[in-house]
């Protein structure tokens, strides 16, 4: 049984979501479901991690079917960790939205919906074949437009027609890159091409073929000139689904970059030139856009978008030390942006606006969770030694040794200017005296709230910032996992061998 | 839609339209055919249904609701890609066949399950879709 | 017929993208469709075209011989047909309800959720 443990990451929230399509009608009994699936997720992630952390990395073939004929699933480092914290956000999610849902969009299949995401999210982690991650994805999207949609306000269904149209070009655009390396290589597992493909002599076309996997791993990131579907979209669902696409969606776009990058096209000169332009852009336009806008929710939308710049800048410098630097960004960025977009549901609840100008008061309203949010918003910002800090002295001291001073001057810029959009936050919303708010009648605040709902609202909160502090005070543990995965996406026979049962000589 | 011949038609193609759609999905290990074409038949056959009698009809037929084959079918499918990995130790999906001959069915194995849960889940899918579509009209 | 394929895949991913950048909501959708059909029969096409040979161990052979239809890309194909299939029926639901809820199908003044307020 245990052997075939790198598949249950995606089972158990597959078998989840199947108990709660048949509670369709009880919202009650669903999130009990959830939030024990949830947590079972955590355990199997935490299984699998410790078993590749001491094994290596695990490899299954689906059916049986030998390794470049059926799909092969792959859990290495990478995926693992991704599964791991894919989990615990879930798991907090899970429980906000307990009360942050309201039982007619439950009725609905928002949980269902949910589980059917987290499954897209650790199949699309742990897949080794090109042609199934194409399908993982059409698992997330077809999930994420239910859920941006569920409720069907006005401002959501046109954030879904924005957000619906570029994901699926997207996809299509994917698909037309895998038909193509299909055509070229007659394969498709990941494993083999990473062979295949370097001995073809049509370097052009293999060039063609990566910017094309670029542009629709672009679209899903998030990336310059294609991000203008998220500020768009992100804001108009419920806290709860803005907090999971934010912290995990985006994320799978930089996880294929990531995997695709450096397993089957490893980056030329050219295209790192391109990638370096386009995450410099992606930073420049992502923060100005947060400068600009006037709600808390929309600011946090373009700051996903900046930070975005970082991890694709981290992997265009193409060194150990820069993907090491991008891959612990991720980490970071997978939990704050999740507790930031919570605690922007937090912040509606206490004012009933996510509007800058008519929050205020925080400070002296609820000094203990002004308290809380402070360290999700100043650890983004990467005060040391909050978590954001520790990614940043990997990315900055990859690129000045890379010689790409203006690498290293977009880092900074994009920096500095998350700092002025958190301090202009924390002035506006915490630290001003309270501005006389109309209070709307028909709407429940966070203090007509019972305790049991009050925790449901704060507690997955307190539980991703102990995450983010465990980051904060205990950063070697994830420089250690990040330094191994940087060793096993730039030396692919590690992950090839795995795929075809050599074993390898250890090493460790 | 009112039409005689529609509707008197409809009521005889109903039964023989599934059972089509039961042949398709069971000839589909080798020769054409298989789950989700056969579960497509079968959801034409309510839809057709549906129109000359009206959704009211075709819901009193169907007896559940078809959002309810959805689980069903996906426990169904679930459960016969497991059941290498509880029996054999094979992983996932590994075909596991029952090496006698059956009367009628011929050779029976983990697959065919497989797209009985695919066929549930489609006929619960298009059906629930259509239904809903030509309810908000 | 490789030639005509090939063509023919490059007029439908024009026509498709031509759509797409149309402003009706309802060309959007047809857009989509007729790009997603565009990638299936590249698909088909990268797979090479062989005539009349279907990929079939026949009952006295034990394994595949000869010059034979690759198999993958049917697979694949209708597995893309599959998914376009919940997508396409997902966008259909979402422009009538986005029809009837905004009164409009054009996309230009679709703009209140980029507003800065």
């Amino acid at each position: 049984m245990s052997e075939h443990l790198t598949i249950y990451p995606i089972l158990v929230h597959l078998i989840t979501a199947i108990l709660l399509l048949f509670f369709w009608m009880n919202p009650k009994i669903q999130r009990y479901i959830s939030i024990v699936g949830s947590a079972a997720g955590i355990v199997i992630g935490g299984l699998l991690f410790s078993r590749v952390w001491e094994n290596g990395i695990q490899s299954i073939q689906l059916g049986n079917w030998e390794a470049p004929f059926g799909i092969s699933m792959v859990a290495d480092t990478l995926a693992v960790s991704l599964i791991l914290l894919t989990n615990i956000v879930a798991f907090a999610l899970s429980i906000y939205s307990t009360e942050n849902m309201v039982s007619s969009r439950v009725k609905f299949g928002y949980y269902a919906i949910f589980h059917f995401l987290i499954m897209g999210l650790s199949g699309a982690f742990l897949t080794g074949d090109l042609f199934n991650l194409y399908v993982w994805f059409e698992v997330i999207i077809i999930s994420s437009f239910v859920l941006l949609t569920i409720g069907g306000r006005k401002i959501q269904i046109e954030g879904a027609v924005k957000y619906f149209t570029l994901n699926m070009i997207s996809s299509i655009i994917f698909l037309t890159g895998i038909a193509m390396v299909y055509g070229a290589t007659g394969s498709l597992n990941m494993a083999e091409l990473s062979r295949i493909i370097p001995e073809i002599e049509n370097k052009g076309l293999m060039q063609t073929i990566s910017l094309i996997f670029f542009i629709g791993f672009g679209v899903k990131s998030g990336v310059f000139p294609l991000y203008f579907w998220l500020p768009a979209s992100y804001h108009t669902p419920p806290a709860a689904v803005s907090a999971l696409f934010a912290g995990l969606l985006t994320k799978v776009g930089i996880y294929a970059m990531l995997r695709v990058f450096t397993l089957i096209f490893p980056l030329g000169e050219t295209n790192q030139i391109i990638l370096m332009i386009i995450a410099g852009l992606t930073m420049f336009f992502g923060g100005i856009g947060a400068l600009v806008q006037k709600d808390m929710m929309r600011v946090f939308s373009y700051l996903i978008i900046c930070h975005i710049g970082f991890m694709v800048g981290g992997l265009s410098l193409f060194t150990e030390v820069a993907i090491v630097g991008a891959i612990m960004y991720m980490f970071h960025d997978i939990i704050v942006k999740a507790t930031l977009f919570m605690l922007g549901g937090v912040m509606f609840r206490i004012f009933g606006s996510t509007r800058l100008y008519n929050m205020g008061g925080m400070m002296d309203d609820y000094p203990k969770l002004s308290f809380l949010f402070a360290i999700p918003l100043f650890a983004l910002v990467g005060i040391p030694p909050l978590s954001g800090f520790w990614p940043k002295i990997s990315l900055f001291s990859a690129s000045y040794t890379a010689g790409e001073i203006a690498m290293l001057v977009m880092f900074i810029f994009a920096s500095l200017i998350t700092l002025v959009i958190i301090a202009k936050i924390w002035n506006k919303s915490f630290s001003t005296s309270d501005p006389k708010r109309e209070r709307k009648l028909s709407f429940k605040y966070f203090n007509d709230f019972s305790f049991a709902e009050k925790a449901a609202y704060v507690a997955p909160i307190i539980l991703l910032v102990g995450v983010t502090l465990y980051y904060s005070f205990f950063a070697e543990h994830f420089q250690m996992v990040a330094e191994r995965i940087g060793e096993e996406l730039m030396n692919t026979e590690h992950y090839y061998n795995a795929v075809y049962g050599i074993k390898e000589v250890s090493e460790l | 839609m009112k039409s005689l011949i529609l509707h008197t038609i409809s009521i005889t193609l109903l039964p023989l339209l599934i059972l089509f759609s039961v042949f398709v999905l069971l000839r589909g290990h080798y020769l054409p055919g298989g789950g989700f074409i056969g579960g497509l038949i079968a959801a034409i056959a309510f839809i057709l249904h549906a129109f000359a009698n009206g959704l009211k009809e075709t819901r009193k037929v169907l007896r559940i609701h078809p959002g309810f084959l959805i689980p069903v079918g996906l426990s169904i499918a679930v459960l016969s890609a497991l059941a290498p990995i509880l029996m054999t130790g094979d992983p996932l999906m590994t075909g596991l066949w029952y090496d006698k001959d059956i009367a009628i069915l011929g050779k029976i194995g983990s697959a065919l399950f497989f797209d009985t849960g695919v066929y549930l889940v489609v006929v619960g899918v298009c059906l629930t879709i259509i239904f809903t579509i030509s309810e908000s009209v | 017929m490789e030639i005509l394929l090939a063509i023919m895949t490059g007029i439908l991913y024009a026509a498709g993208i031509y759509l797409i950048l149309r402003r009706s909501l309802v060309k959007l959708i047809i857009g989509i469709v007729i790009l997603g059909n565009g990638v299936n029969l590249l698909i088909f096409l990268m797979g090479g075209l062989v005539k009349g040979n279907p990929p079939l161990i026949l009952s006295e052979g034990k394994a595949l011989e000869g010059l034979y239809a690759d198999p993958v890309p049917q697979a694949l194909i209708l597995t893309a047909i599959v998914i376009s299939f919940g997508l396409q029926s997902f966008a259909i639901v979402l422009i009538k309800r986005a029809y009837k809820v905004l009164k409009t199908d054009d996309i230009d003044t679709m703009n209140k959720t980029d507003d800065i307020t």
